[in-house]
Formats: structure tokens, C-alpha cells, sequence
């Protein structure tokens, strides 16, 4: 059984006329101890899907579809039920969390107040705790009692993820841990990352919109495209043959530092707008091998001949 | 100078130290410096891209050279000519040889001024194409050059346009009063993935078409090989290493250099981490070579005074006592 | 949409009284000074409003008054908007020595308590209409300059100004084509608040004494009504009929104000 498993996820957020589809009909898991990538543009609904597996949606939100955990549904918890499993079963590192913290508490002390409001740990067993964090994830243990603007970026980055990891989750969803970060303290935070789920047996769910930084860390890949999930499968085929025309293009739209470059090419046009959706695949008006069913009728997910599972006519039907 | 580039230097600096006075508490002030003893040229026709990760002082040498900074010394020169001491005439023509796109599109243009406005603004200013109806035509055109519909976009508000169309309006803009030098002070890096190569690719046909000279702001090493035919790498202010695209990716010298190139994420998650307790501190700088505290061939010789930019083989140039020839 | 709805209604209060003061003479049923009925007449078929201790039609009187009321808070809104936008625009922009100057002004002339300024220059230039709106100009543009300084202190510092500059435009032409554009919205909320600060400042000023009495006005309406002990004849409509006008500018100028930021800003204008 998957740790985390989404079924026909539709997340629709409420708007002046109508509703706005962010998710729609999505289903992708999360296996224990795996790294699930979940790449895509703005407005693509990867965020949507942290956010509805925590159940921190907008009340206006309207919700779908199912979302389990370890086999009970998230959906339908009771208030008292969804504190606990926030925190101490799925924790998140939200986007710019680095500079997040309170500036006039030192980071152990609030590492130290988010154990303690979940847990009955007393402060000399959660200072304990708070330091032992602090060297699993790789920063000075003495460093605890610093201020947040006394540590670098990196070591911010270090003790958010610290903080996430600090009632032992079975499930961590990081939503762009490394955009704000310079190459070198990327590359760390992903190593980090890798590192943590070899010692820990984590797993994480890792939203990012640069592809790229998955390559170091994904087992799996799903990749989104206006609020449908266009391409699933294992990082070495979704990096190596990728299937889906969207994520072909995007893995071609990145320059790398080596190796060819002479078939970098742009994407044409831009993503849709999700309030006026285009006909059958979304991803057809900007496609380059798009013909006439591509536009009449929407595909499914079906396995791929690589190995992945792709939302494409060319592949599989 | 010549730092493997050829022909005519078209913008050079030289010396250049910028520095901020930052408070250290109540009454104490220190001067942190942006940009130490930098020299480096742009040859005419050229792309340089300026690569550095934060704090390097790579967007204040940009905001130098279109002049919204002054340097506290130094020199720059364009086209052999010094620009800080220009008189109010000579920095007007100044303004229209040289050109900037800003790093965030939401933020660069006017949210009250349409995309007509934006791009009509540069050719008022300058009174380039006088009346009314040339100006609209010039306009029109220079929305159509940068791959916009012109009926569809000119009466539209930032808000309306995504982050790539804002960033072709700020490029149409920047290119309304014919500049010799464009610098794009990192001009994908809040795009989404998929729009970056587009307008990299509409820089590069602009600039071939126009004969323009590029100074290529960027943290990103894989866009930089994409666009720019040589880099300078920066680090905390000092240039480290200069070399044309391909000898700088393919053979760094600077230490640093390889562990930028070391650090960019490859698929398998090949090559190690680069050592963690290398985190970037936020220290103030020793006194020796500004990489010293992070280089993992770090000498006594590094740590006591820094070095200066030389040529170590033929056109190649690192500031580096211990240059990776090997 | 509810915004919106609040600026119309707004629009819809201030209109009624700017009509109402263009109109005056049409829409009265009698001169605002000739008796027209017994003393403190209770509001009536004949007298909407009652009369006063001379048997002057209050209604009348309110009609009329609205002309002295508004030209008094327009004029001042406008007086004082223009002399702190341009003074808290200049400071902003070029902060340093210019700032300094200009801020240390302000500041003398906000702390100056705008009464007893007031009866001095009543004094000195003799109690009329004019007197109350410079007094009232003089006491009101500071704030004005407080509040643009500050927002253009960070306007200033936004990425589109920076490629103002580097496109080449010169320090007028980004304060008055770059950062005035985005200033509107919050010029002109202080502009229509500034109408609400006038309208009551002058029926203060008024109602001390320092307006001229003879001229019909809400404020000396106040003023005669409290002198001849309005509130011990039971006579309410008196102080009622301009004491709602007064209120109901005040609140049509704040309807417009909260939702002008929609007028002028592109991004909520098309919603």
C-alpha cells in the first residue's frame, strides 16, 4: 500500500464567475521512503496538491476526489484528527520558509515550541531533540541558540527542514526548498535531502518548477501541466526518455553546462488560462506533434512504452 | 585587459570599488564593499554574460554602468570616453547608446502605464521620431520586433500580459532608442521554465540583427553557455575568472568556478556534494583571497593577501595563486 | 462590486448637496432670511424643517447653506491636496536636504493647533469666508504631505522607476509621469477626505464665532442655534437639519474615498 495516494483529485477554488479547475482529476502516490518530484509552471496546481494533502485549502476551495493516507482518508478527518496528522505524520516546508522564522526567538526555540505543541515532551528533552536536529541536518549543534539572522540562507534552509523533520513524519512536502538558494547551497540542501531519506527511510514530496533539481534527488517524477498530471514514472526515464511532448520540451528548454546544447529550444506560446481551457489536450495548441484527436478529446493517463505513465495520443492508445 | 575578448572594447571599468555604508548598531558604521578593484571590459559586438551567486556584485556592476550607482572609484569608460565625469548633454546621449532589462517583469514597468506608453515612453524622452503618426508607427513596430501582437498587446496593462510578454515589452522598450550596449540584468530567472529560451533566443536574433553588444547578468551557469560568448565569474565583489564559454566550462581554473559547475544538479544525481561546512557565511571578508575561507585548496599563501587577476595560459585569466591547470 | 456600488452611492450624497447649493433659489420655498413664519415653529406642512427664533424656514436656510459649505470644503480639499502632494512629492523624491527642510516645515505647521491660529487670523483679517479658507488650508495640507511622502518614499525605490531613469527621463518627468500615476488613488482619497475635514472645520470655525455670522451657512446655523438656546426650546430640527448635512457629506466622502483606490488603479478597474 502507498504511504500517500491521490485519486481523482479535483481542487476548484471559487472565483467572482465560477470556479477555477487548479486540480483536476489528478492521481499520483507517494511510496515509503521515495522521493516524488512534482514539477510544473505556475498556475499548474502542483501547490494546489500540497496544500489539499495537508488540508490547508481555502475554505472556498471546493474539493474532489480522494486523498488517503496510510490508508485513511484525509479528507474526511475530524478537526482534532487533521492537527495530529498534520506535523506528526505529513509536515511541510513551505516556500521561503527559510525567512519565516521569528526574528527575535532564537531557531532552537522554535524548533523547540513546535515540539512541544504537539507532543507532552518537556523542555529538556525537546532542547535535546531541537540539537540532534540541528546535526542531522547538518549545522553546528552549539548553533541552536542563534538568531535567525545570525545563520546563512543555507542554515536557514537547514533548520526549516530541521523544524519539518521534528515530530519524525513519515511524509515531508517541500515546496521549492532550493529556489531561493545559490547554486552551491542548492546542490548542499539536495544532498541533504538525499542523504535523509537513505538515514531516515523519508519520504518527501518535492514541488519545484525547475526540473532540473530533481534530477539529483527524485526516484519518481510527476510532471503537471494546467491542473492535470500530463507524466508520471521513475527519475532515470522521465530524465532519460521522457514520453509526453510537454515534458520533452521542458527537458530540452534547459540549458545545461554540459554536453549538447545545440537542441535547446523554447516552448511556443504560453500556458493556458485555467478559466478558458483549451478543447481536448491542454497542452495541444503549444504542441509540436499535436493533430486533429488532440483537440477533440482530452487523452488519459496510460502507460508509456518507456516505462512511464504519459497523458498523451501518442503514447499508448 | 584584454581577458580573451577581441577587438574594441566597447564599455570597459577600471578599478572599479563600490561600497555601502551599512549601520553596525547605534553609532558604529562600516562600509561594506559590493565591488572591489574590478576591471573588465565588453568588446564590441560581444556577449558577456557576468556570472555570481548573491552577493557577488554582479547586479551593482550593471546598475553602475547605466549609471544609478556611483562608483566610489574607479573608472568607466564607453568607448574610451569616461562616463562619471559626463556633463548633463553628454550622460542624455549616454542613455540612449545604453540600454537595461531588469530582472523582475512585474515589477519594471509602470502598473499604470500601458504597453503603448511603455514603449512610446523611451522615444519621448528622446525625441526620436518627432510627430505623432512616426511614432506610432515606430512603436507598432518595435512591439511586432519583439515577437508581440501589437493590436493585441498596446493598450494592455502589465497586469494583463504574462511575465515573458512584460519581459519582451521591457526589451522593446529598451531597444526604442537604438542602444549599442543592452545589459539584462538576469532577465529569465523569474520566468517560468518554458519562456526562458524564448526571449534568450529573441535577445540573441536582436542582437545579431542590430549589431548590439550584450553584458548578460546570471547565476546560472547553463543559461550563460547558452547565450554569452565569454564569462566573468564574481565572487563577493573581485572577479575570479575570465575565459571564453566553452574554455571556462570545459577547464575552470578558479576553484570557484568548479565548484559553481560542480554544484549545477545533473541528472542521477551524479558527481558528490560539495563539502556542507562550505555554507557560505555570512563572516565579513579576510583579508586575503575572498574564496579562501570556502576553497578546498586553500593555502597560507590564499589566506594572507589576494591575488589579482592574470593571464595563467594563453587568454585565460583567474585571480588565483593555485590556478587548476592540470 | 461592492466597491463600486460604495463610490456610486457616495457620488449620488455629494451630488444631491452640490445640486442642491447650485439650485438653491429653485429649490427653496422661501428666502433663507425673511420671516416666513412664527419663531420656533416645529416642522410642519409649511416649514419641512421648522423655523428659527426669527421665523427664517430652516430648510431654506440648510439649502443655502449648502453654497457656503461646500465651496469652503471644496476649495480647501483642493488648496491643501495640491500644496501637500507637491510638498510630500518633493521630499520623497529627493529626500537628503530637501526632505529635511521641507519635513521640518510640515512639522512646525502640524503641531500649531489650527483654533487659537484660527482666532488670531480671524483677528487679524476680520471673521469672513475667505479668513476660514485659508486658515483651513494653512491647518489641513500637512497631513497631506506626510501621507504622499511616505508613499512615494517607497514608490521611489520600485524597479520601474530605476528604468525611468535609465531610459532617460529626467527628474520632473518620473515625479509628475511615473510616480503620480500611482499616486492618484491615494491623492485623491485624501482629496475627498480633505472636503470632510473643510466642511467640519468650517462649521467649527463657524459655530466659535469666527466665521461672518450674518452669511447663512450649516456652521452659523450651528452657531445661532447654540447662542439663542436652540437645545432649551426644544427646538431639535435647528441643530438636527444642518447637523445631518454635515454628517451626510462626511459620509459620502468616505464612501468615495474607500473605493477610489478602484477608479485608478488598472488591475481593479476591469473586475
Amino acid at each position: 500500500m502507498p504511504l500517500l495516494e491521490l485519486k481523482n483529485l479535483s481542487v476548484a477554488y471559487r472565483l467572482q464567475k465560477g470556479y477555477l479547475m487548479a486540480v483536476d482529476q489528478v492521481s499520483m502516490e507517494v511510496n515509503e521512503g521515495e522521493v516524488l518530484g512534482i514539477a510544473g509552471e505556475s498556475g499548474c496546481g502542483k501547490s494546489t496538491v500540497a496544500l489539499s494533502v495537508l488540508r490547508i485549502l481555502p475554505k472556498s476551495a471546493r474539493v474532489t476526489g480522494a486523498v488517503a493516507f496510510g490508508g485513511e482518508d484525509v479528507l474526511t478527518m475530524g478537526d482534532e484528527r487533521v492537527r495530529a496528522y498534520r506535523w506528526k505524520h505529513v509536515a511541510l516546508v513551505p516556500q521561503g520558509s527559510m525567512n519565516a522564522f521569528d526574528p527575535v526567538i532564537s531557531v532552537g526555540a522554535q524548533i523547540v515550541e513546535a515540539i512541544r505543541l504537539h507532543e507532552s515532551a518537556g523542555k529538556e528533552e525537546a532542547w535535546r531533540r531541537a540539537r540532534e536536529l540541528f546535526g542531522l541536518v547538518g549545522i553546528p549543534k552549539e548553533r541552536v541558540t542563534n538568531y535567525p539572522h545570525e545563520l546563512s540562507g543555507g542554515m536557514k534552509q537547514r533548520a526549516a527542514i530541521a523544524m519539518a523533520l521534528s515530530l519524525s513524519p513519515k511524509l515531508v512536502i517541500l515546496d521549492e526548498p532550493t529556489t531561493a538558494l545559490d547554486v552551491v547551497v542548492q546542490k548542499q540542501i539536495l544532498s541533504l535531502l538525499a542523504r535523509l531519506q537513505r538515514e531516515l527511510g523519508v519520504s518527501f514530496m518535492f514541488i519545484t518548477h525547475d526540473l532540473s533539481v530533481l534530477a539529483e534527488v527524485a526516484t519518481r517524477v510527476a510532471v503537471m501541466y494546467a491542473g492535470k498530471l500530463v507524466e508520471v514514472g521513475p527519475a532515470d526515464v522521465m530524465f532519460r526518455s521522457p514520453s509526453h511532448p510537454y515534458t520533452q520540451a521542458l527537458m530540452r528548454a534547459i540549458p545545461n553546462v554540459h554536453g549538447d546544447i545545440s537542441q535547446v529550444k523554447s516552448i511556443l506560446g504560453t500556458p493556458p488560462d485555467l478559466t478558458s481551457l483549451p478543447k481536448g489536450c491542454r497542452f495541444s495548441p503549444r504542441c509540436p506533434h499535436s493533430f486533429g484527436r488532440c483537440t477533440v478529446e482530452e487523452p488519459r493517463l496510460l502507460p508509456s512504452t518507456t516505462g512511464s505513465m504519459a497523458a498523451c495520443h501518442l503514447v499508448g492508445g | 585587459m584584454e581577458q580573451g575578448g577581441g577587438g574594441r572594447p566597447l564599455v570597459e571599468v577600471r578599478n572599479l570599488s563600490v561600497g555601502f555604508s551599512a549601520s553596525m548598531g547605534f553609532f558604529k558604521k562600516r562600509t561594506v564593499s559590493a565591488i572591489d578593484d574590478l576591471s573588465l571590459a565588453a568588446w564590441e559586438g560581444e556577449s558577456l554574460g557576468v556570472v555570481g551567486e548573491s552577493g557577488s556584485g554582479k547586479t551593482t556592476l550593471a546598475r553602475v554602468l547605466v549609471k544609478l550607482l556611483r562608483p566610489h572609484s574607479g573608472e568607466v569608460l564607453f568607448k574610451g570616453e569616461d562616463v562619471l565625469t559626463q556633463t548633463r548633454k553628454e550622460e542624455r546621449v549616454y542613455r540612449r547608446k545604453v540600454q537595461m532589462v531588469f530582472q523582475d517583469p512585474y515589477e519594471s514597468l509602470n502598473p499604470r502605464s500601458t504597453v503603448w506608453d511603455a514603449v512610446e515612453e523611451p522615444l519621448l524622452i528622446h525625441h526620436v521620431a518627432g510627430d505623432r503618426h512616426s511614432r506610432g508607427e515606430m512603436v507598432e513596430r518595435l512591439v511586432a520586433m519583439v515577437g508581440l501582437d501589437p493590436g493585441a498587446v498596446k493598450h494592455k496593462y502589465p497586469h494583463q500580459l504574462s511575465g515573458g510578454e512584460r519581459q519582451r515589452v521591457s526589451i522593446a522598450r529598451a531597444l526604442a532608442v537604438s542602444p549599442d550596449l543592452l545589459i539584462a540584468d538576469e532577465p529569465v530567472s523569474m520566468l517560468d521554465v518554458s519562456m526562458r529560451i524564448g526571449i534568450l533566443d529573441l535577445m540573441l536574433e536582436l542582437k545579431r540583427k542590430l549589431g548590439l553588444t550584450l553584458i548578460f547578468i546570471t547565476h546560472d551557469l547553463g543559461v550563460a553557455r547558452y547565450f554569452c560568448d565569454r564569462i566573468a565569474v564574481m565572487y563577493q565583489g573581485k572577479l575570479m575568472e575570465v575565459a571564453r564559454t566553452e574554455e571556462l566550462l570545459e577547464r575552470p581554473l578558479h576553484p570557484y568556478t568548479k565548484l559553481l559547475l560542480d554544484s549545477v544538479p545533473v541528472p542521477g544525481g551524479a558527481g558528490p556534494a560539495p563539502p556542507e561546512a562550505v555554507d557560505a557565511d555570512p563572516r565579513p571578508a579576510p583579508a586575503g583571497c575572498k574564496f579562501s575561507p570556502r576553497c578546498p585548496y586553500a593555502r597560507d599563501r590564499c589566506r594572507g593577501s589576494a591575488p589579482d587577476l592574470t593571464e595563467v595560459s594563453r587568454s585565460r585569466y583567474a585571480a588565483c595563486y593555485y590556478p587548476l591547470t592540470s | 462590486m461592492t466597491e463600486n456600488k460604495r463610490v456610486t452611492s457616495g457620488v449620488l450624497i455629494i451630488g444631491i448637496f452640490v445640486f442642491m447649493a447650485v439650485f438653491a433659489p429653485w429649490l427653496t420655498p422661501y428666502k433663507p432670511q425673511v420671516v416666513s413664519g412664527s419663531p420656533y415653529s416645529p416642522p410642519s406642512f409649511q416649514h419641512w424643517m421648522g423655523t428659527d427664533d426669527l421665523g427664517y424656514d430652516v430648510m431654506s436656510q440648510v439649502i443655502y447653506g449648502a453654497r457656503i459649505s461646500l465651496t469652503v470644503g471644496f476649495t480647501v480639499a483642493l488648496a491643501a491636496t495640491s500644496i501637500g502632494s507637491l510638498i510630500g512629492l518633493l521630499s520623497g523624491f529627493y529626500r537628503g536636504v530637501v526632505d529635511e527642510a521641507l519635513m521640518r516645515f510640515t512639522d512646525v505647521i502640524l503641531v500649531l493647533p489650527s483654533l487659537p491660529l484660527a482666532i488670531i487670523l480671524a483677528a487679524y483679517l476680520g471673521p469672513s469666508v475667505i479668513t476660514i479658507i485659508e486658515v483651513l488650508t494653512l491647518t489641513s495640507w500637512p497631513l497631506v504631505a506626510r501621507v504622499i511622502r511616505s508613499q512615494t518614499l517607497s514608490l521611489r525605490e520600485r524597479p520601474f522607476v530605476d528604468a525611468a531613469r535609465v531610459a532617460g527621463a529626467s527628474d520632473a518627468r518620473i515625479m509628475f509621469k511615473v510616480i503620480i500615476p500611482n499616486l492618484l488613488s491615494l491623492i485623491a482619497a485624501n482629496a475627498v477626505l480633505a472636503i470632510t475635514g473643510a466642511v467640519v472645520g468650517e462649521a467649527g470655525l463657524d459655530f466659535i464665532g469666527m466665521g461672518n455670522p450674518s452669511v447663512v451657512s450649516w456652521g452659523t446655523m450651528l452657531y445661532w442655534s447654540q447662542n439663542l438656546g436652540a437645545v432649551l426650546r426644544g427646538a431639535w430640527w435647528w441643530i438636527l437639519a444642518p447637523g445631518l448635512c454635515i454628517a451626510f457629506v462626511g459620509l459620502g466622502a468616505v464612501l468615495i474615498s474607500i473605493g477610489v483606490e478602484n477608479i485608478f488603479n488598472p488591475r481593479l478597474r476591469g473586475r
